[in-house]
């Protein structure tokens, strides 16, 4: 079992959901996150005064798989990430040890599935 | 000498009335301004405001520089010739030029903000700057022209008191054709045709906005009659106004509870908005029930456009058009069904007896206006796309108009959620 987790640009998520749909990965967390990489900021102006905002909004993805998903997911992430300009993101591959459905206390596999 | 002072302090009443109206129906902007914003995602909400902010300055300058010869000039039966500038223009009423000017004015610039919803969250700013100067400055004051300037439909006794055909009408088609030409938001239909619901980021803003238009709408109709008189007609007026508007929103409620199983509040909200709507042409000619009556038929009538709408792919993030387009058209024709030659119409109603007369010049009235707005927006649609471009990019839309447009949030120190 992996733990997959990816930054990618906020905007490149309905992309990404459609890619992974399309591989038959329908379940996902997903949640709101700051950072900052190669990209470095962006500017914005108000009233007049341009100021460098650092840290940038980022969408966070996990996805828990069993081993024969990690490489679809890992495809659907990138086709549906990937512009080739800098801030596209990163994908972080993990090793999950267990994983419990609280409702019928399912563990490994056939609680992720 | 004693009539004379008599005669003066009449026009110093009605011009104060026509003022303070005139101040009313320009806080509607503010009315508009939250709706839109409050029925919109957060991302976009510094452009929206931009853009309802920057049409009211178009429309006055653009209404001041070519509209009111259009609209109330010397001229033909199309369009007026003469007052450029307001220069050599007189006054349309009793009340000095400036004070109907004003009143005027501010009715162009509501015709104008309602189409920056139907195009909300994917119009680009510039194009929408060049739209709403073209449309205050040439569009509305040309159907103005016919139906208040003494134009072609007021010589056949059409009659739209305060603007469900001239505003409303105007405003609404000129919204059906930008949102069908600039394409649906991203994301609001899926490759099987249902259709996804973007829910708006404030209902609190768009309740606030409902209750400043309907606060301004006792400026806008009950002002409509340009003199206090005795008091008769802007009473009626206001009751009419408020009648038409609650039992719209009682109605839509009703709809939209029977059909989707709960009173959804965005929707009895524009039940309200288009009872107003539909009220707007017949509420000096009509009883407080048959006001009832019209803004019944209008709350059913807005929830049955916007599941409309859905169903052919029209994307109109507020309901604009159903608001609007579709209330203005059933306003009008009100005005045949249940306007009595009693208080002032020149031809009985349908159910008083007036036959197909009235009803008929409405009908012909208001097809005419939707026609000529529906092609001459589309010319200048077609011309704005082609030079300057109507959509936003994607990745723009993705990541809002706020910061793609303006280079500033709206809620900045929020976070908020532009990943969808």
């Amino acid at each position: 079992m992996k733990l997959i987790i990816a930054m990618i640009q906020p905007h490149k998520l309905p992309d990404v959901k459609k890619a992974l749909y399309d591989n038959e990965v329908y379940k996902m967390t997903v949640t709101n996150a700051l950072g900052c990489g190669q990209q470095k900021g962006y500017t914005e102006t108000y009233r007049g005064v341009i100021h460098e905002i650092n840290l940038l909004k980022k969408v966070r993805l996990e996805i828990a798989v069993n081993e024969d998903f990690v490489k679809p997911t890992i495809d659907a992430i990138i086709k549906g990430a990937r512009t080739g300009n800098i801030g596209d993101g990163k994908i972080f591959l993990l090793d999950l040890p267990e994983c419990i459905r609280i409702r019928t206390g399912e563990t490994g596999g056939g609680a992720i599935g | 000498m004693e009539k004379s002072i008599i005669y003066a302090s009449a026009v110093g009443v009605d011009t104060l009335w026509v003022l303070l109206a005139a101040f009313l129906v320009f806080f509607m902007q503010a009315g508009f301004g939250m709706v839109e914003a409050g029925f919109i995602r957060a991302k976009n909400v510094c452009n929206i405001l931009t853009k309802n902010f920057l049409d009211f300055c178009m429309a006055s300058l653009g209404f001041f520089i070519f509209g009111y010869a259009i609209m109330f000039g010397a001229g033909n039966a199309i369009f007026g010739l003469k007052g450029w500038f307001l220069i050599g223009a007189e006054s349309g009423s009793r009340v000095p030029l400036y004070a109907f000017w004003l009143f005027q004015a501010a009715f162009c610039g509501a015709s104008a903000t309602i189409v920056a919803g139907g195009v909300a969250e994917r119009m680009k700013f510039i194009a929408y700057l060049m739209y709403s100067f073209i449309i205050s400055a040439f569009i509305y004051p040309v159907v103005g022209h016919w139906v208040w300037g003494g134009g072609w439909l007021s010589q056949l006794n059409f009659t739209d008191f305060a603007g469900s055909t001239v505003v409303h009408a105007v405003g609404g088609f000129s919204a059906l054709v930008g949102t069908m030409m600039i394409k649906p938001r991203s994301g609001k239909y899926n490759p099987d045709g249902s259709a996804n619901a973007i829910a708006g980021h404030s209902i609190p803003l768009a309740s606030l906005g409902v209750f400043i238009l309907w606060f301004g709408w006792f400026g806008f109709n009950p002002g409509s009659t340009l003199s206090v008189g005795n008091g008769e007609a802007i009473a009626r007026i206001a009751i009419n106004t408020n009648l038409a508007a609650a039992s719209g929103g009682i109605s839509a409620m009703s709809a939209v509870w029977r059909r989707f199983g709960k009173p959804d509040l965005s929707m009895s909200m524009n039940g309200a908005l288009a009872g107003l709507v539909a009220i707007t042409a017949s509420c000096a000619f009509v009883e407080p029930w048959a006001a009832i009556a019209i803004g019944i038929t209008a709350g059913f009538v807005v929830v049955s456009g916007v599941v409309l709408m859905d169903k052919l792919h029209i994307d109109d993030p507020v309901g604009a058009v159903p608001v609007h387009g579709f209330n203005g058209i059933w306003g009008t024709l009100a005005v045949g069904i249940f306007g009595q030659k009693a208080l002032g119409l020149s031809h009985n109603g349908l159910l008083y007896g007036g036959g197909l007369r009235q009803v008929g010049v409405q009908t012909l009235g208001v097809i005419s206006v939707v026609l000529f707005v529906t092609v001459s927006m589309w010319v200048v649609f077609t011309l704005i796309n082609r030079f300057v471009g109507l959509r936003v990019s994607r990745e723009e839309e993705l990541k809002g108009l706020d910061i793609g447009e303006h280079g500033m949030e709206s809620y900045s120190g929020f976070q908020i959620f532009t990943a969808q």
